[in-house]
């Protein structure tokens, strides 16, 4: 990080990074309150609206996926379940013929479909059902009409937002391959967002900029030694680093959460197309000053408060820089379902020095180190937020982080807002 | 293997977390992977509920497949019995664990826990959810039980039992649970109605029981079945095994209510009160204590008469649903069905009376077909239903589970019993009504407020209120039936549209306009399928009239 640009004395909050090792990293195995894979499937099917995700799986994915999307349906659906039946159990021949039925039926009733998912689930990985067969034996009856992909997103192998790192690598084989100088974001954003940063980009004088996903499944970023790949999520590991082998090269910078995370997001694509610093103070100054001013009523409900993240979107490491940093929060401890150096490596440096990580979860042992805590605020799945408050502990749920647009300077007020609103919530009852 | 886009019951293992839930001092070990925790959600974020669901999943992941699963198991166990003390311990699993066949029940058996402990075995790829709530209520029943069951020979208990031991009858209400429909409300209700009538209850089970509670069933005169879905089987197995009548009759409606307190008086050789016999012009207990009778009598119910209903929901209420709204509300029942095939029969039965085909499926687009296809006026359903009914612009009330956290409502709306069917009134009628009396917009249908433009006093906003009322029917069209199909879901669709929207004529269009916004949409529909009937070329003032003569009945 050596452009002049990337320090911004002006913050304040953004001295430059003491190399801060975080302390030990308390590891946990055991129960795990945390979603699968197949979970991303709710925001990944609004990404790509021509795109059809069918999970082949029990009844228990399918009752999963729609209780996690917590919403109800309010037209036929771009996914559903394969649900497996005995007979399908009985023999893999005829659970083939099912799903190449099944499939048929889906598609002629659905033509508008353009990529299909065939998405494993825990048990057809353990009936070590084929799904990469399946979708090349579909691919040959479908003569292209479809394009049929498959990826797993079974909860024996994937946590929450793992799903999308799946889909996003099963992807990748089809990008053509092109040198061609291009940024190219990857990880589901907001449309709103992504139209925000393209022009903030485009006043850069970074021209080719696209997305993975794209908003048409069809509509595939080439990809090459021309490619600089900057993540918008942080869960996309794989997917990272299958991009890296095709010559691209993946930027390390905190991710775009709050106004310094997007800042400094902002400056590893200005550094690595060479915006001149004048012109990349002159376009993100303005927009710093104004995410600022939208972050200061919050700031003085976050500042000083204690708290507790339970691992489960992947977000929690860049959430934690950004409400220790940019609102003041005190961390208690930082969960995350699993820990990749690599991919976080710019937010652990803003930690502030021996934060607890821990990584994975035996969730009555955890709980039990948030009743002796006792924060201010837990950041938690739905399933432990209520059981939380009952027990007079300001819950924020994890799941609202991956539906709504909070990435960008431009989102950092929205963002603090959803963290704060907990807190002032509990201010202005009067119940007891 | 089966499509589903949307399913109205989860796996076995659900049911079974519900009866673990519903109760107290009860522990579920549940062999499952990551992500299977989500059922804890439907607990605390529906219900509402302050308290984790009593839960430990055993979090298997790929790289244990390989190892010892076994042993993780029995440690999940023997943790969760050392952390949770249990009074009774399931032990089962989920679909995937199903699969690598560890046997967790038969590895529990074998740890010498020191507490009862029952191994669900719930097929998960054939069963659903409430019957894995019945299974695992019914097998937890019988393991605490079994050191009381009386030996073979051993005659029934006389139905006065209570009477020669001194004490009022008492009887168990049996299947009230976490994500059943009212079931808090119910259970406080008919615990009130049997006080009324000198009746204790002795466990209520499984919501808010504890293992001890349900050892001390077989001390009640008859076990009333509140809820078959979930309570069937344990009534029976009861009746089998320690000759306890069962009440079958499921309170919901004021003919149910009546037949329900008549059934258990009968059962408990109690004398019926005079105000429950059957006799024409007697008063009767339901007028007395229910506003239903009266309100359904009164001159402002009129033109409840004849709405077309549809139902759709678990067995029990829509078979109590389809009885309320054919014979005390006076509707007209067009659609039946429900998803709980077990209880098939008995639904198919309550259709046939009706002459109607029940429809049993548990696929919703299905449903929503059906329910398009029978031109219903007013849907009750699931909180599915609810949603296909907001496409099609019908008015809709939730009769059953699968729930919405606003079907778990903050006041008291019991289902069952005398103030049921007070709550039963008012949440079907007020979907209805939306605060426009029919016959107040027949006789102001040609004022100026309902014209275009005039529709709210904000100016705005209307549309949508619009949409919600247009299934109203102002005279003219208050007999209608629409035969046409629900407009615009396909291509083919869009094109009979616009072939039957090139008939109207300038006066016929102009002759439309002058009816109300919100009925308007349905004249159209009428005459236009009138117009098809007839095969009509041109549809103007007079085929107007001709249709509304033709649909007034």
């Amino acid at each position: 990080m050596e452009a002049p640009y990337l320090a911004i004395p002006s913050m304040g909050v953004s001295a430059p990074p003491v190399q801060a090792s975080p302390g030990d990293v308390l590891k946990e195995s055991g129960q795990r309150e945390v979603f699968c894979g197949l979970t991303s499937i709710v925001w990944l099917h609004r990404r790509m609206p021509d795109a059809f995700f069918l999970v082949v799986g029990s009844r228990t994915c399918a009752h999963l996926i729609q209780s996690a999307a917590g919403v109800m349906i309010f037209a036929e659906p771009r996914f559903g379940t394969a649900i497996l039946g005995e007979r399908d159990l009985a023999g893999l021949a005829d659970a083939n013929e099912e799903l190449d039925r099944l499939v048929k039926d889906l598609l002629d009733r659905r033509p508008e479909i353009r990529t299909l998912f065939l998405v494993g689930s825990c048990p057809s990985e353990v009936i070590k059902l084929d799904l990469a067969k399946a979708a090349d034996r579909l691919n040959t009856q479908l003569l292209g009409r479809v394009r049929v992909l498959n990826y797993s997103g079974s909860g024996i192998e994937t946590t929450f937002t793992q799903g999308e790192d799946n889909a996003l690598l099963a992807l990748l084989p089809l990008l053509p391959s092109s040198d061609e100088e291009q940024l190219l974001i990857v990880g589901t954003l907001a449309d709103a967002v992504e139209d925000r940063f393209r022009l903030i980009f485009e006043r850069l004088g970074i021209t080719t900029v696209r997305s993975l996903p794209p908003r048409r499944s069809t509509d595939l970023p080439p990809v090459g030694k021309g490619t600089r790949v900057l993540l918008a999520q942080p869960f996309l590991s794989a997917t990272a680093r299958t991009l890296q082998h095709r010559g691209a090269t993946l930027l390390s910078a905190p991710y775009p959460f709050g106004v310094e995370g997007s800042r400094d997001w902002m400056a590893a694509a200005a550094h690595a197309f060479a915006v001149p610093a004048e012109r990349f103070n002159a376009v993100l100054d303005p927009l710093v000053e104004r995410g600022r001013r939208a972050l200061e009523p919050h700031r003085e409900v976050l500042a000083g408060k204690r708290l507790f993240l339970l691992p489960d979107s992947q977000m929690e490491i860049p959430l934690a820089r950004f409400l220790s940093r940019e609102c003041g929060m005190e961390l208690v401890e930082v969960g995350t379902p699993y820990l990749d150096r690599q991919l976080m490596a710019a937010d652990l440096a803003l930690l502030p020095p021996a934060t607890q990580l821990s990584e994975g979860q035996d969730v009555d042992l955890q709980l039990e180190r948030v009743r002796a805590a006792r924060p201010d605020l837990v950041l938690c799945g739905l399933g432990l937020a209520n059981p939380l408050e009952a027990e007079g502990i300001a819950t924020k749920w994890s799941i609202e982080l991956v539906f709504s647009p909070i990435h960008g300077c431009d989102q950092a007020g929205e963002l603090a807002e959803l963290f704060a609103r907990p807190l002032r919530r509990r201010a202005l009852l009067q119940l007891s | 293997m089966e499509l589903t886009l949307w399913t109205y019951e989860g796996p076995p293992h659900v049911g079974a977390m519900r009866i673990a839930t519903s109760m107290e001092g009860v522990h579920y070990v549940l062999h499952a992977p990551q992500g299977d925790t989500y059922a804890d959600l439907l607990f605390t974020m529906i219900e509402r509920r302050g308290l984790r669901p009593p839960v430990t999943y055993t979090t298997f992941q790929a790289r244990d497949l390989g190892g010892d699963t076994a042993e993780l198991v029995q440690r999940s166990i023997r943790q969760a019995v050392e952390r949770f003390q249990p009074e009774a311990l399931l032990v089962g699993e989920s679909c995937t664990a199903e699969l690598i066949q560890d046997q967790p029940g038969a590895l529990a058996a074998g740890m010498n826990l020191g507490v009862p402990m029952v191994n669900l075995e719930l097929p998960a790829y054939s069963k659903k959810e409430n019957w894995g709530a019945a299974e695992t209520f019914y097998q937890l029943v019988r393991t605490l039980l079994k050191g009381q069951l009386p030996v073979p020979g051993t005659p029934k208990p006389s139905a006065s039992r209570w009477r020669e031991e001194g004490r009022r009858p008492r009887v168990n209400l049996l299947g009230p649970s976490l994500l059943g429909f009212r079931c808090r409300d119910d259970v406080l209700e008919i615990t009130r109605l049997l006080a009324e009538h000198g009746i204790d209850v002795a466990v209520v089970a499984p919501l808010g029981a504890r293992p001890a509670d349900l050892e001390r069933i077989p001390t009640a005169d008859a076990n009333v079945c509140l809820y078959p879905e979930v309570a069937g089987p344990v009534c029976s197995w009861l009746e089998r095994s320690f000759g306890t009548p069962v009440v079958r009759t499921v309170p919901i409606g004021i003919g149910a209510t009546a037949a329900f307190l008549r059934e258990l008086h009968g059962v408990l050789d109690l004398a019926l009160p005079a105000e429950l016999h059957e006799l024409e012009g007697q008063p009767s207990e339901a007028e007395r204590r229910s506003r239903l009778p009266w309100y359904s009598k009164s001159v402002d119910s009129t033109y409840l008469t004849g709405k077309r209903v549809f139902i759709f929901a678990d067995a029990t209420h829509a078979i109590a649903a389809a009885r309320i709204a054919s014979k005390e509300l006076g509707f007209q029942v067009v659609g039946l069905g429900s998803y709980s095939r077990e209880q098939a029969r008995e639904v198919r039965a309550a259709a046939a009376e009706l002459g109607l085909e029940a429809l049993i499926t548990d696929d919703y687009l299905v449903v929503e077909k059906a329910m398009a296809e029978a031109a219903a006026e007013l849907v009750l359903g699931t909180q599915m239903e609810r949603h296909s009914a907001k496409r099609l612009g019908l008015p809709c009330a939730v009769i059953s589970a699968p729930l919405h956290v606003q079907d778990v409502p903050a006041r008291y709306s019991p289902q069952m019993g005398w103030e049921g069917a007070n709550v039963i009134f008012d949440s079907w009628v007020h979907p209805l009504m939306m605060g426009l009396e029919e016959h107040l917009i027949g006789m102001f249908r040609h004022d100026f407020e309902f014209v275009d433009g005039h529709r709210s006093h904000l100016g705005d906003g209307a549309p949508s209120a619009a949409g919600a009322v247009e299934p109203q029917a102002v005279p003219a069209a208050a007999a209608a039936q629409a035969t046409s199909p629900a407009p615009g879901t396909t291509t083919a669709g869009a094109a009979v549209r616009e072939a039957l929207e090139s008939l109207w004529t300038a006066d016929g269009e102009a002759e439309l306009a002058k009816i109300p916004f919100f009925v308007r949409g349905k004249v159209r529909k009428n005459t236009e399928a009138f117009a098809r009937e007839r095969g009509l070329e041109r549809i103007d003032a007079e085929a107007l009239y001709d249709a509304k003569a033709h649909f007034s009945r």
